[in-house]
């Protein structure tokens, strides 16, 4: 019973080049371009679209997925034991791949909108994103895996709002996503996917270039490429205020 | 007002950050202790990572310690040969520790490192301050006098003497250099000049007269301390300048309050006063170690 409706879903995978004909997102951004100044508070990007259909729209109910996704990068990932009495680091895993940032929302419950066959196929819920490496200093790597989306939830980097995007008349969509204060820079990634009971249907992607700009990224250039001239620039600061300092005071005392 | 530092990464109250400055550079000022070993573990607290806690700290140390050295510097209260000699222990120190620093970052040890060596070290510091004050207090409601320190010890039999005019001492080159190791490797670990661990051996190891003890101790802090920031800078990349300016604007202006605080204040009274606090930081970072954490585990940058 449960491998024919597995050779079903794969049927209905095979069957998507011709439904997805019926049905396209069109789909757009408030912004394709997130700065990070000195000032940076985090930021909310609105995304925003309509289902475009050539024919009537084919029965069952349509659920809309957004997904906002910052670059991926290795971690390691260490648990603490107590050994000889204190708390330290004991094992670690490594993370091949985890993203920096993951955002979903969703129109109606994740379960409802999104298949397990698709969720696999396209990664899209938080423990698909992330890639974990076999590890010979534990058997248990899958509570490390979900260390890292609980330590990742708790710093608000990683979140999942169901029902959050608001459809009108099964067309139109849009849905808000929040960028907090401490994100990190890279090309970060917006996925929409259409689905109808639980299987694709169409799905669109667009990037979003996260960057320092200005003062930061003079700041962080200079310390990675030119770090002598950086060391030196920070002494030289350091040593200006110490002597700017004794200098103001003294002549603020004498006053 | 919300500032993004470049280098940690995080963002932060830009106020929280002048205030951290101003209170430590109060205690700074009214204490006579650089106040790093203060700054660090607080900069941990509020979420700095703690690889960037400490070479943004020892950036730090550079600005306040220059300030109190020219105060010195006026009065010729420095012995630049004798912080000469402790500075080529400073530098091979601070090398040493650079390298054992990253090594222990490689394997994931480093945060463990930096807090033992917190709660060692304050713990000793805190104690013996402790003890030495309320006694100083006790015996001068006693009505009595405080016993001049022996001045000769196993350090004047030594070889490689040498002569140190500012603090009138003749003695081998041998034990300034270890002490000056001794200090270089924590400036390089825990982010802090050592004026904590310097001033107590300056006086009691080598002997030197009180008075010229802090301008040579802030002296040679200088220099290791420019040296662990350059090491920092080039090798790990985790000095944070942003961070450093607005922990520095902070620091100088307390400091002067805090002299002036400093000067209404009895000296035991203050430094049973320093005591009490170092030990509380220690027992915060010590509990930290004892007591289960409420979360395991931890996310490091990966990679080999």
């Amino acid at each position: 019973m449960k491998r024919f409706f597995s050779l079903l879903a794969a049927l209905a995978t095979f069957a998507l080049p011709a439904s997805a004909q019926q049905e396209e997102i069109v789909a757009g951004l408030s912004q394709n371009a997130v700065q990070i100044t000195a000032t940076f508070v985090g930021s909310e990007i609105l995304i925003f679209g309509a289902v475009k259909r050539d024919a009537p729209a084919p029965i069952g109910d349509l659920g809309v997925t957004v997904v906002v996704e910052g670059p991926s990068k290795p971690i390691t990932v260490r648990r603490k034991a107590k050994r000889m009495g204190i708390w330290v680091n004991a094992d670690s895993v490594e993370v091949e791949a985890a993203p920096s940032f993951y955002a979903i929302a969703t129109s109606a419950p994740f379960d409802e909108i999104i298949s397990p066959e698709l969720n696999r196929a396209r990664d899209i819920s938080i423990p698909e994103s992330i890639r974990i490496l076999e590890s010979e200093e534990t058997t248990d790597t899958e509570n490390f895996a979900e260390a890292v989306i609980r330590i990742r939830s708790k710093a608000g980097l990683y979140m999942i709002n169901e029902g959050a995007v608001n459809m009108n008349e099964d067309t139109l969509f849009n849905t808000r996503i929040e960028l907090p204060a401490n994100l990190t820079e890279g090309d970060y990634r917006a996925r929409i996917y259409l689905t109808r009971g639980g299987e694709l249907v169409a799905e669109h992607s667009a990037s979003i270039d996260v960057s320092k700009v200005g003062l930061e990224r003079w700041l962080y250039n200079l310390a990675h490429q030119q770090a002598f001239l950086y060391g030196l620039m920070s002494l030289a600061i350091a040593i200006a205020a110490g002597w700017g300092a004794s200098a103001f005071f003294r002549v603020f005392l004498r006053s | 007002m919300q500032i993004y530092l470049p280098i940690a990464e995080v963002s932060v109250n830009a106020f929280l950050l002048l205030g951290l400055g101003g209170i430590v550079g109060v205690l700074s000022g009214m204490f006579g202790v650089g106040g790093g070993f203060l700054m660090t573990p607080l900069l941990f607290f509020i979420g700095i990572p703690p690889a960037v806690a400490v070479a943004t700290e020892a950036n730090q140390i550079v600005a306040s310690s220059f300030s109190g050295v020219l105060a010195h510097l006026k009065r010729k209260t420095v012995d630049i040969k004798m912080g000469l000699v402790l500075q080529v222990g400073g530098l091979i120190g601070a090398a040493m520790g650079i390298q054992l620093f990253n090594y222990l970052k490689a394997i994931g040890q480093v945060d463990l490192l930096v807090k033992l060596s917190y709660v060692i070290f304050l713990g000793i510091i805190g104690g013996l301050m402790f003890v030495e004050s309320l006694r100083a207090i006790l015996k001068s409601r006693g009505g009595q006098s405080v016993p001049t320190r022996r001045r000769h010890n196993w350090v004047h039999n030594l070889p490689f003497k040498m002569k140190f005019r500012a603090s009138g001492l003749y003695i081998s080159a041998i034990p300034p250099i270890l002490v000056g190791v001794l200090v270089g490797v924590l400036a390089a670990i825990m982010g802090v000049g050592g004026g904590f661990i310097m001033v107590p051996a300056m006086i009691y190891v080598l002997g030197m007269p009180t008075k010229v003890v802090v301008g040579t101790s802030l002296f040679q802090i200088i220099i290791t301390t420019a040296f662990t920031t350059m090491m920092h800078a080039t090798t790990n990349y985790t000095v944070d300048v942003a961070l450093a300016v607005l922990l520095l604007v902070g620091g100088v202006i307390g400091a002067q309050v805090g002299t002036r605080i400093g000067v209404k204040m009895k000296a035991e009274q203050l430094r049973v006063f320093l005591a009490i606090m170092v030990l509380a930081v220690c027992a915060k970072l010590g509990l930290d170690l004892l007591l289960m954490p409420s979360e395991l585990y931890s996310l490091g940058a990966g990679g080999h």
